[in-house]
């Protein structure tokens, strides 16, 4: 039954890109007549009015590139031609390290302000300010006090990963169960202990479910992080190839992106389902 | 009282209530138990047992008066004072023996992994949990978790062990099969236990005195009841014994009428000396009280008999 049901939706998943990628291909096709021009002037115009091509590339020359790409990703050309391999991994080194940051502030930070009500109500009103201010805001800021733009980009990725796992770890350490609370009180466990053997444990769950909304954000944001500083990266990548009217790179980037970010989501969901126990 | 192992000094407890009143759960209550005594609590929802419960265990603080266990005022919880939780509060992620060595480990610091280990292993095999040492508390049924929380609290080697009714949660069968436990522990290890129930029959079958508690808020400690019934009863013929019904009536008979009107009906009530009871033939049952207040239980006038 489960099985069955797996190969089901494997096989309507399959049909869905099928379909997909036939009304691509159908939807791109070269359809207007040939133009008869000087052979100069039609050098000069493409093939979009030479042949009728659309300017849509279709899913045959996105995958002939995509092939390119795969076969080369590490190549340095210099500063604007790079492998795709080299650009993912400026990207995904600044959200590591920016992410990183963030959870060594967010963990312990959201540990006090959970275990004190005190620190909870006074930091209250500043989180709720600093919480809906887009991160890409605080780009200016950065780059005028840090002075340099792939920190900035390591910044703001810090900046926006830190408030769902602050805001989690908070909540999950402030609801943890009484019971075991008590039954540490009972057994004289002092306060390090206790947030170690008890609180830790039983707030897992809650802190890694923020750590994985954080990653997915981070994510996002480092594209368009990367546009506005430039130089290297999956972001910039995408905006040098527009710049470059390369419309099947920007399509190839924009599958790699997707595809990272469900990987980087997938490690997170391990992670989540590692320290998860059933009541 | 001549050995005053536990005692309880007119505590009371107040909350803040609204527009700036205060509620008092109960006031000027004192209480005692002696060493290796097996108490139960009775009293509606409501009258404070669970706080009563939780003061003694430190866990929460009195707003008036103070507590003495062994010849010391407490101040906060203490490894000497064992919580069984009604909940079991076992820790999810920890299996069976990691709850127990848990407890082990908080008392003895010290203790290397091994010697941890094998004391915890003594007690869960105490238990009867022989085998299920790895397992995790989503595996067990609700008495095997309860059997892990017992394990728990012995392990520890508390001078008293305090219960907030442990069993309640279980049904009828696990219920007595862990009431046998209970009991054969408590006899072997001469354990002191403060046991809140709601069940007349447990505590008929467990406690050495039955604290007969009226209905809050302003609850009082109404009486103490002596279980008349032998120290090596059993289960199988406690209803046998000539003195059993009349027990259960008076506990029934309070719970059912005598625990709302018991502050109106009895206006010279001294806290600090409540009456005993001894339950036998009429007229030499109370040792203090008065003269109505005998009537109400004597079996013959009893509707509890017929229930």
């Amino acid at each position: 039954m489960n099985s069955s049901l797996r190969l089901r939706a494997g096989l309507v998943s399959i049909a869905l890109l099928a379909a997909f990628l036939g009304i691509w291909h159908l939807a791109t096709r070269s359809t207007a007549p040939v133009t008869t021009m000087s052979p100069e002037y039609a050098k000069l115009m493409g093939l979009t009015a030479t042949q009728g091509k659309s300017a849509m590339p279709g899913p045959l020359d996105v995958g002939a590139k995509l092939w390119d790409h795969l076969k080369r990703p590490f190549y340095d050309n210099g500063p604007n031609d790079k492998g795709l391999g080299i650009q993912l991994a400026y990207s995904i080194a600044r959200v590591g390290t920016g992410y990183l940051l963030a959870v060594l502030v967010a963990i312990p930070l959201g540990f006090l302000i959970g275990m004190s009500p005190l620190l909870s109500k006074a930091l209250d009103p500043f989180i709720q300010v600093l919480k809906p201010i887009s991160p890409l805001a605080w780009m200016p800021l950065a780059l005028y006090t840090i002075k340099d733009s792939s920190v900035s980009a390591i910044f703001v990725i810090f900046i926006c990963s830190i408030w769902p796992m602050l805001l989690n770890t908070v909540f999950g350490v402030a609801s943890v169960r009484k019971e075991w609370i008590n039954v540490a009180r009972t057994l004289e466990v002092g306060t390090i202990r206790r947030a170690f053997t008890v609180i830790l444990p039983a707030a897992a769950p809650t802190i890694l479910t923020g750590m994985r909304i954080s990653i997915g954000i981070a994510w996002l944001v480092i594209v368009a992080a990367e546009m506005l500083v430039g130089g290297t990266g999956i972001g910039y990548f995408v905006w040098n190839e527009w710049n470059n009217l390369s419309i099947t790179n920007v399509i190839i980037a924009i599958l790699l992106i997707g595809i990272v970010g469900m990987l980087l989501d997938q490690i997170l969901a391990r992670f989540t389902r590692m320290v998860t126990f059933p009541e | 009282m001549t050995d005053k192992f536990v005692s309880i000094e007119g505590i009371a407890k107040r909350y803040p209530g609204a527009g700036g009143a205060t509620t008092t759960i109960f006031e000027n209550l004192w209480l005692s138990m002696a060493r290796g005594e097996f108490c139960c609590v009775i009293g509606h929802s409501g009258c404070g047992k669970t706080t009563v419960l939780n003061i003694l265990a430190g866990l929460d603080a009195p707003s008036e008066g103070a507590v003495i266990v062994d010849g010391q005022a407490i101040s906060g919880t203490s490894l000497d004072r064992a919580v069984i939780f009604q909940s079991h509060a076992l820790l999810p992620w920890r299996t069976v023996l990691g709850n127990v060595a848990y407890a082990v480990s908080s008392k003895w610091r010290s203790w290397d992994r091994a010697k941890v280990k094998a004391h915890a292993q003594t007690f869960i095999d105490l238990v009867g949990l022989t085998g299920s040492e790895y397992k995790r508390p989503s595996e067990l049924s609700g008495g095997m978790k309860q059997r892990v929380g017992i394990a728990r609290a012995l392990s520890i080697t508390p001078k008293m062990m305090l219960m907030d009714e442990p069993f309640s949660a279980l049904d009828a069968l696990t219920r007595g099969t862990l009431q046998d436990e209970v009991r054969r522990i408590c006899l072997e290890t001469g354990q002191t236990a403060f046991m809140i129930t709601h069940d007349v029959d447990e505590a008929i079958y467990l406690a050495d005195k039955i604290f007969l508690m009226t209905n809050g808020p302003g609850a009082v400690l109404a009486e103490v009841v002596e279980n008349p019934l032998p120290r090596d009863r059993a289960r199988t013929d406690l209803h046998r014994h000539p003195l059993y019904y009349a027990l259960r009536n008076h506990i029934i008979d309070f719970l059912v009428a005598r625990s709302k009107t018991f502050v109106a009906e009895t206006p010279d009530h001294d806290p600090r000396n409540v009456p005993l009871v001894h339950i036998g033939k009429p007229g030499l049952t109370i040792a203090s009280g008065s003269e109505e207040q005998r009537q109400t239980w004597t079996p013959g006038t009893n509707p509890g008999l017929s229930a």
